[in-house]
Formats: structure tokens, C-alpha cells, sequence
């Protein structure tokens, strides 16, 4: 066992993995002999050599492309985009090329990549700096798109995705590259698809991803320290594929729903799993489901104003106290 | 700076040799069939959806592919029914993909602007301009970091050269060193509009090779001698570990961008003078000059139309796909299921 930065997961996954498999190789922007701009791939040129891991120009489209070429014909790239905002300059790769390449051939062609990047807000970059854009990949047929949030599975949902036979998208989160955790030695993976209880409770349940799973978890404490009521937290973890049955087995028990999201409220993924439970575990609830999200707004860069418009652990509380007393 | 190559004529050097020459010539010969029974299966409403011929270009498809060695890979664009075909892809399987018959490439899931046949090196055909020139690259990459003496060949349009994408994969390409070889098919228009009037250059590739440190490569794209030495040339440069090239192909359409495109945008006498220079009238009369008999060539021609009569009585008999291929291959476990 070992404590681990969310960071350093980063680059122990990506080991495990080329350690593994030959056919894993790495590109992205000064990821190689720099290290990567958020040092999580630290290490990894030295460990593996210019071959495999391999700085690009500032070239999103040929950087997916380039991924996209080399998993069709045999390789396991693992692809970095810098900031997850900048999967809008290469876009086509992720709606048009790889998600499709499979159907269109009618199953001759497959494309077993990742692409990591850093997603979500809080180190006040701005509105383009700083989006959680999760939602614009979850709604893509053929990609599956992953979202950790802890340092154990940075590295257990890492080597999952990279042995994934589709395409991944792996969003990191900015604010937690610093964040501790305790990773046990050895190799370590995970299978996507699969939601994760990180707090029992009997009263409503939580679903979080990422950056709000933290959160979700320290307003379940004040909620339980301060108002005795017992709130079950879900770390959803990966959207495609997504783990329903967790899901609607905890609503079935919590009876109550709320979902905290870091997107914009407009077609969040919260969204989708409100529809899903309402379709499918209506008569289970006994409460409207709540999103919690950030506005319809761009982000704003500084920090009062950041600060307000994310998710906090005190307006998780309070929403959900309202909702259940009301 | 190094001096364009320039050729307007393969001459009568025979390097080639007379087996290469009529192989050039029946693939040549199979994509104008091919393309021509499309058109006329159009006509007939059996071919539905859209299609993008290269009706006049066949020299370039054929003068590639037969300088290819199998394990070398194409990717090509919508504009791809030649450049399928040209690897040895059969026709039904083409025809009937345009005929969304069940006996087609892809089963009626792909269309005409994406087949693909990777058993034949065909890795696909891409409707976004310029998407497949990064692709071309990863691949190549992949061959590079195996080992594998294998190239990849990319063809696009003229019209492709003023997307980002192009000026991305030819840096990267040379930074690399990749085993790719980038051929732009230049037929004097994008879609509707003259490439000269929309790019700051004459020659939208060759003129522009030079910012990534290549050679200006602008060559006669209606010879298929011209082209199969150059492909050569360039294959080997490729497959030596000297890394990419890019070539210009001078070259006409004789339709329209696409089935809906009557191309009245063209000057008067234009088409009229490229016919003069269609790729397989030329060949044809140089097979002569090479002293090949005329029942020789009657035979290939005659062999060519059976396989592609044949094939449009087998997709006309075929049936159309079932349904329960509708779901099939979202995913890599066959299916399509995104929840559990
Ligand atoms: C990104 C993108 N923009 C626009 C189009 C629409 N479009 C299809 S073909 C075409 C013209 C392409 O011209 P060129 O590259 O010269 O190829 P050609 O058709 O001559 O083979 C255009 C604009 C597209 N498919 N993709």
C-alpha cells in the first residue's frame, strides 16, 4: 500500500500498462521529455524510451488521427489532449472517426484507443480552460467515456480503458492531479461500467463523478454530523458504460435521488440518469430527483466567481436537506 | 531548392514491362466499367443515397495500386469506389454495397462514401475532408515502431489541401519520418468551385510541400505509366525509413463532384479537352504502340464487362440486409448496449 497522488496514478497506470503490452505507446504535447503540463506523465520517456513515448506539435487533429491509424492496424495508443476543452479543435475524430469506423465497416475495423485528458474547473483558467465536457462525448454511439476520481482508480480504470477492444475517452480531473490516496501495490484493474458505493446510507442517494464525488462525500458527513440524516454516495465513475443497476438498486433502498454534476445544466449527464430512473424505478421514489449542476454559463476565471457557480459541498447539503423536509 | 519534376508522357521506355502494362490497363479498364455501371444503376434508381465517381482519374487509383505489395494499406475518401476496386476488391461487393444489397461490402451500413475491405488493405473510405491524412499517419506510425515494411497511401482532392488537417499530417508525417505517402488528386475543382479560386497557390499541394521540407512533385495523373513509376519511387523511399512524400496529380473528372452535380459550372470545351487525354484512350493506344494486338485488348475488355455484368445480376438477384444488423458492431462485443 502506498499513498499516491492523483497525479502520479496517472503515470503508474500508464507503466502498468506499457509494461504490460508493447503495443501501448503514448503521444501527446510535451508529454514525453517535459513530462506532460500537469506532471502526470512524469517519468514515462525515461522508463520507455522516445519510441513509445512520444511529444507531438501542437496538432489535436493529427494527434487523434495519428491514435485513431495506429490502433485500427495493431497498436494500443494511449492519446493525450492537454485540456479537455480542446477535444472541440479535434472533435471529428471523437463523433465521427473512431465511434464510427466499427458500424460503418460493419465490424472490420476496430479502434482500441485512449485519450486522456484533463476535465473540469477550479484552478481559475476561464472558460476555456476549465469546462467539463464529459457530456459532449456520453452522447456518442461507440465511444465509452470514464471519469475517475480517486488515485486507486485512476490506475484501476486506466488499465481497463487502455485494455478496452473501443475507443475511451479518460477524463482526469484538473483539481484533484494533487489530491492523496491510498493505492495498494501491484497491478490493479478495473472493469468499466461498474458504479461504486463509497458511502452506504438509508435516507437518498448521491450520484457523482469525478471532482464532485469528494464533495458529494464531505456533504454527506455535514448532513449526517448536522441534520442525522444518512445519505448513500455513488461514484458513478464511468458513463459509458454505465452501471444502471447499482443505480437503480440504491434508489430502490434511499427511495430519493439527487445527482451533482460539474457540466452545465443543459443535457448534463444527471439528465440522462433523472430519465432513465423515472422510466424505469418510478414508484420507487418518493421525491422528485434533484440536479445539482453548475449554471447555463460559460466559467468566469475568478476565484469568488468560480467558487459560486460549481457544485459546493454546502449547497449539496442544503439542497438536499430542503428537498428531504420538504 | 530542389527543381520540380515535371512529366507530361511515360514514353516508350519499357521499364514496365508488358505483364505490369496490361495489368494497368484491365484495372484501368474495371474501374471505368465499374464506375460507368453505377451511373447507368443510378439511373435506374438501384443505386440510391449518393456516390462521388472518378470517371477520367482511373490512372491514379490503378498506377498506385499496382505498384502497392499486399500489406500495404489505402485510405481513401468518399471518393473511393476506384480506389477500392483498384485492390482487387470485386466489383459485386462494391455494386452491391451502392445497391445496399446484403451481398454488399459493409451490408448496406457503410454506403458508397465508406467502403471499406481490409482483407484487400482498404482501411476505409472518410466523408469529413482531410480526416484520414492523421489516420494514414497512425498507421504508418505503427508500421515504423514494428518493423513492418508495409506504407500507407492516402488519397484526397485538391480541395483538402486548404483543411487544417492536411498541413497537421504532413508536419507530423515528416517529424516523424513515417512510411505514408500523401497523393492529392487534383481535378481542378473542390466540390463546385475552381480550386485557383479559392487557394493562394496554382498547385495546392506541390506548392506547399516545401513548408514541410518535401519534394514539389507535380505529375501527369491521366498517365498510368507516369503514376505507377512515381508510386514506385515513392514506396521505396518510404519503405527505405526515408519517411513521406507528397505528389500532385494533374488530373479531370468527367462527371459531376457527385450524382446530383450536372456541372454546368464548367467552361465550354473544358471536359471536351481533358476526353482528349482520358486516361484509358491513352493507354490503350500505347499498349498498341507497344505492339500489343488488338484481340488482346478486345479480350481484356470483353473479360472486364462479363465480371461487371455479372456482378450487377448477382446484386440485382441479392436480397436487401435484414434488420437485426441494425444493432450490430456499436461496440466491440457485437452489440450496441451502452447500460447495463
Ligand atoms: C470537413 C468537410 N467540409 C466540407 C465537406 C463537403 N464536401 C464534400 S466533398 C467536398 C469537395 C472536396 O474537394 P476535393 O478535396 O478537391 O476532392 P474531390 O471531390 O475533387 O475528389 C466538400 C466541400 C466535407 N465532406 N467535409
Amino acid at each position: 500500500m502506498a499513498e499516491l497522488t492523483y497525479r502520479e496514478a496517472v503515470a503508474r497506470g500508464i507503466a502498468q500498462e506499457m509494461s504490460r503490452d508493447p503495443d501501448v505507446v503514448f503521444l501527446g504535447e510535451d508529454v514525453a521529455k517535459a513530462g506532460g503540463v500537469f506532471k502526470a506523465t512524469v517519468g514515462l520517456y525515461e522508463q520507455f524510451g522516445p519510441l513509445r513515448v512520444r511529444d507531438t506539435p501542437i496538432s489535436e487533429q493529427a494527434i487523434l488521427g495519428a491514435a485513431m491509424g495506429a490502433a485500427m492496424t495493431g497498436l494500443k495508443p494511449i492519446a493525450e489532449i492537454m485540456f479537455s476543452d480542446f477535444i472541440a479543435v479535434c472533435f471529428d475524430y471523437i463523433a465521427n472517426e473512431f465511434p464510427k469506423s466499427r458500424y460503418m465497416s460493419n465490424g472490420q475495423t476496430k479502434c482500441p484507443l485512449v485519450v486522456r485528458t484533463g476535465n473540469g474547473a477550479g484552478s481559475r483558467f476561464g472558460a476555456q480552460h476549465s469546462q467539463s465536457v464529459e457530456n459532449w462525448c456520453m452522447m456518442i454511439p461507440g465511444l465509452k467515456v470514464v471519469a475517475p476520481s480517486t488515485p486507486r482508480d485512476v490506475i484501476g480504470l486506466l488499465a481497463a480503458a487502455v485494455r478496452d477492444p473501443d475507443p475511451v475517452i479518460f477524463f482526469e480531473h484538473k483539481s484533484l492531479y494533487a489530491v492523496k490516496g491510498e493505492v495498494p501495490d501491484g497491478e490493479i484493474v478495473d472493469t468499466l461500467g461498474t458504479a461504486k458505493i463509497v458511502r452506504p446510507g438509508k435516507d437518498a442517494t448521491i450520484l457523482a463523478l469525478a471532482l464532485m464525488v469528494p464533495r458529494a462525500l464531505a456533504a454527506a458527513e455535514k448532513l449526517q454530523s448536522e441534520h442525522g440524516i444518512d445519505v448513500e454516495v455513488i461514484d458513478v465513475r464511468s458513463l459509458v458504460p454505465l452501471d444502471t443497476q447499482t443505480i437503480l438498486n440504491s434508489v430502490g433502498r434511499t427511495h430519493r435521488l439527487f445527482t451533482v454534476e460539474e457540466n452545465p445544466r443543459l443535457c448534463g449527464w444527471g439528465a440522462e440518469i433523472v430519465s432513465i430512473v423515472a422510466d424505469e424505478a418510478f414508484y420507487d421514489l418518493d421525491g422528485p430527483p434533484v440536479r445539482i449542476t453548475t449554471p447555463h454559463i460559460p466559467l468566469p476565471a475568478a476565484d469568488i466567481l468560480e467558487d459560486v457557480v460549481l457544485p459546493t459541498v454546502d449547497r449539496i447539503a442544503e439542497t438536499v436537506k430542503r428537498s428531504l423536509n420538504s | 531548392m530542389k527543381p520540380s519534376k515535371q512529366s507530361t508522357s511515360g514514353g516508350l521506355n519499357d521499364d514496365i514491362g508488358e505483364t505490369k502494362r496490361l495489368a494497368l490497363y484491365r484495372s484501368q479498364v474495371r474501374l471505368r466499367e465499374a464506375e460507368q455501371r453505377a451511373f447507368d444503376l443510378f439511373l435506374q434508381n438501384l443505386v440510391k443515397g449518393t456516390s462521388h465517381l472518378s470517371l477520367g482519374q482511373e490512372a491514379i487509383a490503378a498506377g498506385f495500386a499496382e505498384a502497392m505489395q499486399k500489406g500495404d494499406l489505402s485510405f481513401c475518401t468518399y471518393r473511393g469506389h476506384a480506389h477500392t476496386l483498384a485492390r482487387g476488391v470485386p466489383v459485386e461487393k462494391v455494386l452491391g454495397e451502392l445497391m445496399q444489397r446484403d451481398n454488399g461490402l459493409m451490408r448496406g451500413k457503410g454506403g458508397s462514401m465508406h467502403l471499406t475491405s481490409e482483407e484487400h488493405g482498404v482501411m476505409g473510405s472518410y466523408a469529413i475532408i482531410g480526416a484520414h491524412l492523421p489516420i494514414a499517419c497512425g498507421a504508418a506510425w505503427r508500421a515504423q515502431y514494428k518493423g513492418h515494411k508495409d506504407v500507407s497511401v492516402c488519397f484526397f482532392g485538391d480541395g483538402t489541401t486548404n483543411i487544417g488537417a492536411f498541413h497537421e499530417a504532413l508536419n507530423f508525417a515528416v517529424v516523424w519520418k513515417l512510411p505514408v505517402v500523401f497523393v492529392c488528386e487534383n481535378n481542378l475543382y473542390m466540390e463546385y468551385t475552381p480550386i485557383s479560386e479559392v487557394t493562394a497557390v496554382p498547385h495546392p499541394a506541390a506548392d506547399r510541400a516545401a513548408a514541410y521540407g518535401l519534394e514539389r512533385i507535380i505529375i501527369d495523373g491521366n498517365d498510368a505509366d507516369v503514376v505507377y513509376r512515381t508510386a514506385q519511387a515513392a514506396f521505396a523511399k518510404a519503405r527505405a525509413g526515408e519517411g513521406p512524400t507528397l505528389i500532385e496529380c494533374l488530373t479531370y473528372r468527367h462527371s459531376g463532384h457527385s450524382r446530383a452535380d450536372p456541372a454546368k459550372y464548367r467552361p465550354e470545351g473544358e471536359l471536351e479537352k481533358w476526353k482528349e487525354r482520358d486516361p484509358v484512350i491513352v493507354y490503350r493506344e500505347r499498349l498498341k504502340q507497344f505492339g500489343v494486338s488488338e484481340d488482346t485488348i478486345a479480350g481484356i475488355d470483353a473479360e472486364v464487362r462479363r465480371e461487371v455484368d455479372d456482378a450487377t445480376e448477382a446484386c440485382k438477384a441479392a436480397p436487401m440486409p435484414q434488420l437485426d444488423i441494425l444493432t450490430t458492431d456499436v461496440y466491440a462485443d457485437g452489440g450496441w448496449a451502452w447500460r447495463n
